[in-house]
């Protein structure tokens, strides 16, 4: 079994966000970077797989070379080897050419990656994969598992409820909670993450379609109102008759 | 040319947040001096569809083939694509919802197109351009991103554009088919299983209740479930509720959880962690009821009872229940 996962390099989720003096750019001093939560989801699942049926673990990163300490950390929790495509990810339809590319060349089984990352939110570039490569997006799951070598079965979430899908390999995954349970990397996976393969490759030609122009923030609520709690039914009054919500 | 709208059904009728999508579309095509055509899909009213001319749509183009029901993406693209070239449109405009999300991104690589989900304005056109607002980083951010490819797709975040009504008003509705073969259903689901809920479903709910750790354990539920139930909320919870399994995690509300945007959040004994905020703090109005007055969701919100759960909300369960509907 050979699984591709793909992560991207976020901002911690306890980041506040700030932009540079003329909004063009996402400011990162100070920011932490993380693996985007969502992609741990697969990363672990594809971990999981792997020491329940063998195989190897390739994670995939598009991104410049300050995204390398996250690779070495998804090493360090279990995958074999690394694949850095060396480029700005500008928008959703160029890295999903990126990790195209490099699929054709290796013959997956599946690609996993989060439903969305959480600095772009786009939950465009798995469906971007499944549609360039020809093969089914199951998008987003919750349960992943192997029915056979030939066939994976996997839960997905829908509005108001959840869907049973099964597809021939390979395939692209997005996956969400509860999919697997994040994991720490130990000292032992830390140290061997040292030494496994991270092969910077250089980007094939694509373009973007989608380009960033301004950025801003939500406006400041104007303060809080505050309520007895004695007369707590006094808020259902305000709610329809000031802020006329109900 | 014309805009052309992908509206979604539910149990025979268009869902909220396709009309939605409907009314944004219509108001795309006048910006641009065309006409706003939609595409249903399965099982929908005819009614229904005619009633889309209130939200200014023209023409329907229906697909009433009943393999259609369940959602199967490569079906779904195929039969949009076809209805997006028998009417030369160059703007797509889809609900931002897993199904809307999911086609878009497919499209956009069929017809070369640029896309924008979880969009929250309309378009700028000005010296030809096309530029969208959109949330980034969680809801903290948003972004103006300009679509350059000549084929725009437009993802259009929930509850945040009004229905328009123009009472009255009927589309046509026209039948279309889009020749679909077994292969396309390929990856049709086994088996869908819907929650048994006679409750609102959280994505569409314009009234949301929800609790935190403050409600000590799942068998005080009860106390958001009544609320809710007198406002016709839907229910969510905060992450470290659904973690310990109090609820299930679709009713996870927060960064990486769901992102929800209703007319009113009600948050009762959750802190308000950063993570949480980020998920909610696009809702019109926001009410905190928690016991800490240092909780940090104080200054996130509109209104704010600092108080015991257990006293003040079966004190707004009254007072909901009081209200004529």
């Amino acid at each position: 079994m050979k699984i591709l996962v793909c992560i991207s390099n976020v901002p911690d989720t306890t980041s506040k966000i700030n932009f540079t003096a003329d909004n063009k750019a996402f400011d990162k001093n100070g920011v932490q970077f993380v693996i985007n939560p969502w992609d741990e989801y697969a990363l672990t699942r594809a971990i999981e797989l792997k020491e329940a049926k063998g195989g190897t673990v390739t994670v995939l990163n598009v991104g410049e070379a300050d995204t390398e300490p996250n690779i070495r950390k998804a090493l360090a929790i279990g995958a074999d080897d690394a694949i850095r495509v060396n480029a700005n990810p500008t928008d959703a339809f160029f890295v999903a050419q990126q990790i195209a590319a490099i699929a054709k060349e290796n013959n997956y089984d599946m690609i996993l990656m989060g439903k969305e990352s959480i600095d772009y939110n786009g939950s465009q570039v798995h469906n971007m994969v499944g549609e360039i490569l020809g093969i089914p997006a199951v998008v987003p799951a919750f349960k992943l598992d192997l029915v056979d070598d030939s066939t994976a079965r996997l839960e997905r979430e829908v509005e108001g409820g959840k869907e049973v899908v099964e597809v021939k390999l390979p395939f692209v995954a997005s996956a969400q909670q509860p999919m697997s349970e994040p994991r720490i990397p130990n000292m032992r996976g830390i140290m061997t993450a040292r030494t496994k393969p991270l092969n910077v490759v250089e980007p094939v030609g694509a373009e973007a379609k989608a380009e960033y122009v301004n950025y801003s923030k939500p406006e400041k609520k104007g303060g809080v109102k505050m309520i007895d709690p004695e007369n707590a039914g006094e808020l259902i009054t305000l709610l329809r008759n000031e802020a006329k919500v109900l | 040319m014309s805009v052309l709208v992908f509206v979604e059904g539910l149990n025979g009728e268009i869902k909220k947040s396709s009309l939605e999508a409907a009314s944004y579309g219509s108001q795309v095509a006048q910006q641009l001096g065309a006409t706003a055509t939609a595409v249903a899909i399965g099982e929908v009213h005819e009614e229904a569809l005619t009633k889309l001319g209130e939200q200014g749509i023209e023409k329907v183009l229906y697909d009433e083939d009943s393999r259609l029901n369940s959602f199967v993406a490569d079906a779904y693209v195929k039969v949009i694509a076809k209805a997006a070239q028998q009417e030369s449109s160059k703007v797509l405009v889809f609900s931002n919802s897993n199904i809307g999300a999911s086609i878009g991104a497919k499209l956009a690589v069929r017809l070369n197109g640029s896309l924008a989900t979880n969009v929250t304005t309309l378009p700028n056109t000005d010296g030809g351009s096309f530029v969208v607002t959109r949330g980034v980083f969680s809801g903290k951010a948003f972004a103006d991103v300009a679509l350059t490819a000549d084929v725009k797709i437009i993802a259009v975040k929930k509850n945040s554009f009004d229905v328009t009504h123009n009472a009255g008003a009927t589309a046509t509705v026209e039948k279309l088919s889009a020749d679909l073969a077994d292969a396309d259903f390929a990856a049709a689901p086994k088996e869908t299983v819907m929650q048994e809920t006679d409750g609102v479903l959280l994505p569409e709910a314009e009234v949301v209740v929800s609790g935190g750790r403050g409600l000590k354990g799942p068998e005080n539920w009860h106390l958001i479930e009544d609320l809710a139930n007198a406002l016709g909320a839907a229910t969510a919870c905060s992450k470290p509720v659904s973690d310990m399994d109090w609820r299930p995690h679709h009713e996870h509300v927060g960064q990486t959880g769901i992102t929800v945007s209703p007319n009113l959040y009600i948050a009762v004994g959750i802190s308000g962690a950063i993570q949480h905020l980020a998920g909610v703090n696009s809702s019109k109005v926001i009410v905190v009821i928690n016991k800490d007055p240092e909780a940090p969701f104080f200054k996130a919100a509109d209104y704010g009872i600092v108080g015991d759960a257990f006293e003040v909300v079966p004190k707004l369960i009254e007072a909901a229940k009081a209200l004529d509907k």
